[in-house]
């Protein structure tokens, strides 16, 4: 995982609530294997005209010019405002996947789904929750100044939004270590392999039940 | 000090240690897989030169990309295929188990674990599947992760975890005939919306959901995920205990009566307290449908479709606006002159037997109204279809203008062949009405059973509450 200290990147406002991540990444695309490669269909459904399947040359796809990501002026953006509860709905890794193959590295919402935010933090993608009010401040700023781009300093937990006060945030201690150092937190876990033993045998001895293999 | 919730006696029974911050490692008894979220797990497992943790802990099923019609041609979508292939070499590879596409127990993962007794009270259990909420219903922490997480409880058979809040929703007095759990649960996610749960854990408790059967809990539980919960949960009781006695992989013998005596302590203590709670009158209630592209966009079978220019809040009331746009629907539009082109009977909410018998006894010698493009019934599992053919529901379906498909997720996420084209409306018994869900520009309407089935005989949302009995 790429660690992530400052960020420095153009906004893009995606302006809904309750953005799915069915909508982030369409079901056809999730059968592939990889862990790559989802980027050109982010948001397939608003993004293009037509239907798009795994396989198909995107680039030849016909775009969809009034959704917003289309614009001229967020096609270099590389932090997405959203609304509330943004992830919601399956737990699809490949919605943070494409997000991040599409260049995205800070998402900021005033909240997000549960399983959506810990999946960011698993990909070095960092999500911000901030007050509905400073968002509502944060879209109002990124649609008035084209190439509007803020800097995000993960160790100091600030953001600098340009004609704003600098804009502090809250993260867990342990994701943010793990962010700032690229940690494979498998490894971190693994540390901890003779707890985990010790745990298992007791537990075993308690409730033998649970181990009987299907 | 004030007594333990359900949830607390979960977490501390699997607390392998913690950090002063609260960061946690909790131990996952049951893991379950799917070859849509596992294919990078295993392969991240095995680029890191990792050995899987523990491989009895694991039951694997492929459901998600499964063709309904017959499949001893194999699976025509060459991606699909390859995909489902990848699922059966990684469980031979590690010696995990199996219900591969022609085994007569393969079936929706949510379904197939509690019928085999593969979901047990008191377990963790975590699945790449946000619809892991579901075995909550058995008095067991449970619930999605993503696919790194897959990848970190094969190699751990842990996770790092901060505990939730705590959420109690109360659900007392007697449902009216015709309404189910599923109307419990949209009503719920109605009430506290599709953010709700955010940061908790549910407990959903009273008279009503006591009364529920096990298939029941497991439809509400199935849709906490839908309220933004990381779980929901129902204390144990003899309901839970009577459906796991005899299940393939539940306990035996004295390993039984151990389990059960231990399994009596699965609820809140009287003095334990919640961080926050709710309480819903279930006997008031009406069947629900759902209007728009969030599930939390809910109202009665007497209702109409909303007017966005009456929400005072600007962020909601463009959404509803987008969301109408979509649905094609005018605000005061009375739900019962909707007319679905489409009824889908199945998914990991609404497939199981219970289910298909609500919504046969709403059929019973009548027909799919000609409006109707489709009606498919996917049965949850290999074993929902046989009971069900052993009942004769099948024909009941058949006969009455119904496709009797075999087991999978089939239309609920569209991922297989069994998907609406743009602009058609379907009436679902599934869990989420997202754009696109069922199929690019698709249109979905979440109901119970009984709800899809008069829907697909009347041609028209109809209250199945004031069907003669």
């Amino acid at each position: 995982m790429d660690k992530f200290d400052t960020f420095t990147g153009i906004v893009a406002p995606l302006d809904r609530p309750n953005v799915d991540t069915d909508a982030i990444i369409p079901k056809q695309f999730l059968k592939s294997i990889q862990r790559s490669g989802f980027g050109p269909n982010l948001f397939d459904e608003w993004r293009y005209l037509d239907h798009g399947e795994p396989g198909k040359d995107n680039s030849a796809r016909p775009l969809n010019p009034d959704f917003v990501l289309n614009q001229a002026r967020y096609r270099d953006a590389s932090i997405l405002l959203g609304r509330e509860n943004f992830g919601c709905g399956s737990s699809r890794e490949h919605a943070v996947w494409a997000l991040l193959d599409d260049g995205f590295r800070v998402v900021i919402a005033p909240s997000f789904a549960d399983i959506f935010f810990n999946n960011c933090f698993k990909n070095g993608v960092l999500p911000v929750v901030l007050p509905a009010a400073t968002v509502e401040a944060l879209f109002a700023a990124t649609t008035a100044t084209p190439g509007y781009a803020l800097r995000v300093d993960l160790q100091a937990q600030r953001i600098e939004a340009p004609g704003l006060d600098a804009i502090g945030f809250e993260i867990d201690p342990f994701r943010k270590d793990c962010l700032l150092r690229g940690l494979d937190d498998i490894g971190l876990t693994l540390q901890h392999a003779d707890a985990i033993r010790a745990f298992e045998d007791r537990h075993r001895q308690a409730a033998p039940w649970l181990f009987n293999k299907p | 000090m004030s007594g333990k919730t359900l949830y607390d006696k979960l977490w501390d029974s699997h607390l392998v240690r913690q950090d002063d911050d609260g960061t946690a490692l909790i131990y996952i008894d049951r893991h379950l897989v799917h070859e849509v979220t596992s294919p990078q797990a295993f392969e991240g497992l095995r680029l890191a030169g990792r050995q899987p943790w523990r491989t009895g802990s694991i039951l694997a099923v492929p459901d998600h990309n499964v063709p309904t019609t017959d499949r001893r041609a194999g699976i025509a979508d060459p991606v699909s295929r390859v995909q489902v292939e990848t699922l059966d070499r990684n469980c031979a590879e590690y010696g995990i188990t199996e219900f591969s596409m022609l085994d007569p127990r393969q079936g929706i993962v949510h379904v197939i674990g509690p019928e085999q007794g593969a979901t047990l009270p008191g377990m963790t259990v975590v699945c790449g599947d946000s619809h892991t909420s579901t075995h909550g219903a058995f008095g067991a922490l449970a619930f999605g992760i993503g696919t790194s997480d897959v990848e970190h409880v094969l190699a751990t058979q842990c996770l790092i975890l901060k505990k939730t809040g705590s959420l109690l929703i109360r659900v007392d007095g007697a449902l009216a005939p015709g309404v189910s759990a599923k109307d419990i649960v949209l009503a719920i996610i109605g009430r506290i919306g599709t953010a709700g749960g955010t940061g908790s854990s549910i407990e959903f408790a009273g008279t009503a959901m006591r009364s529920l059967s096990m298939e029941g809990r497991m439809t509400v539980c199935n849709m906490a995920i839908e309220a933004g919960a990381r779980a929901g949960m129902v204390a144990v009781d003899d309901t839970t205990i009577e459906y796991v006695a005899g299940r393939p992989y539940a306990p035996k013998g004295a390993q039984w009566e151990q389990a059960v005596s231990g399994w009596r302590d699965l609820h809140s203590d009287d003095d334990a307290s919640f961080d926050r709670s709710v309480s819903l009158d279930a006997s008031s209630l009406v069947p629900q449908v759902t209007w728009g592209t969030s599930p939390e966009m809910v109202t009665g079978i007497d209702g109409v479709v909303p007017d966005p220019d009456n929400e005072p809040d600007s962020v909601r009331r463009e959404g509803m606006r987008k969301a109408l746009a979509y649905m094609d629907l005018q605000p005061g539009t009375p739900i019962t002159s909707i007319r679905p082109d489409h009824v889908f009977i199945g998914s990991c909410t609404n497939a199981r037997i219970e289910d298909l018998r609500a919504a046969a006894s709403v059929i019973r010698g009548r027909t799919v109204h000609p409006g109707i493009k489709q009606a498919l019934v996917v049965p949850g599992s290999g074993l929902v279809k046989q009971q069900a053919e052993a009942e004769g529901l099948h024909t009941l379906f058949l006969e009455a203008g119904f496709e009797w498909r075999e087991p999978g997720c089939s239309m609920c996420l569209a991922m297989n062949a069994d998907r609406l084209q743009a602009g058609e409306r379907c009436a679902s018994t599934s869990n989420r009405n997202f754009e696109g869900r069922q199929g690019q520009g698709g249109r979905t309407h979440l109901v119970s059973p009984a709800m899809a089935a008069i829907a697909a005989v009347t041609g028209h949302f109809a209250d199945v509450s004031k069907e003669p009995a």
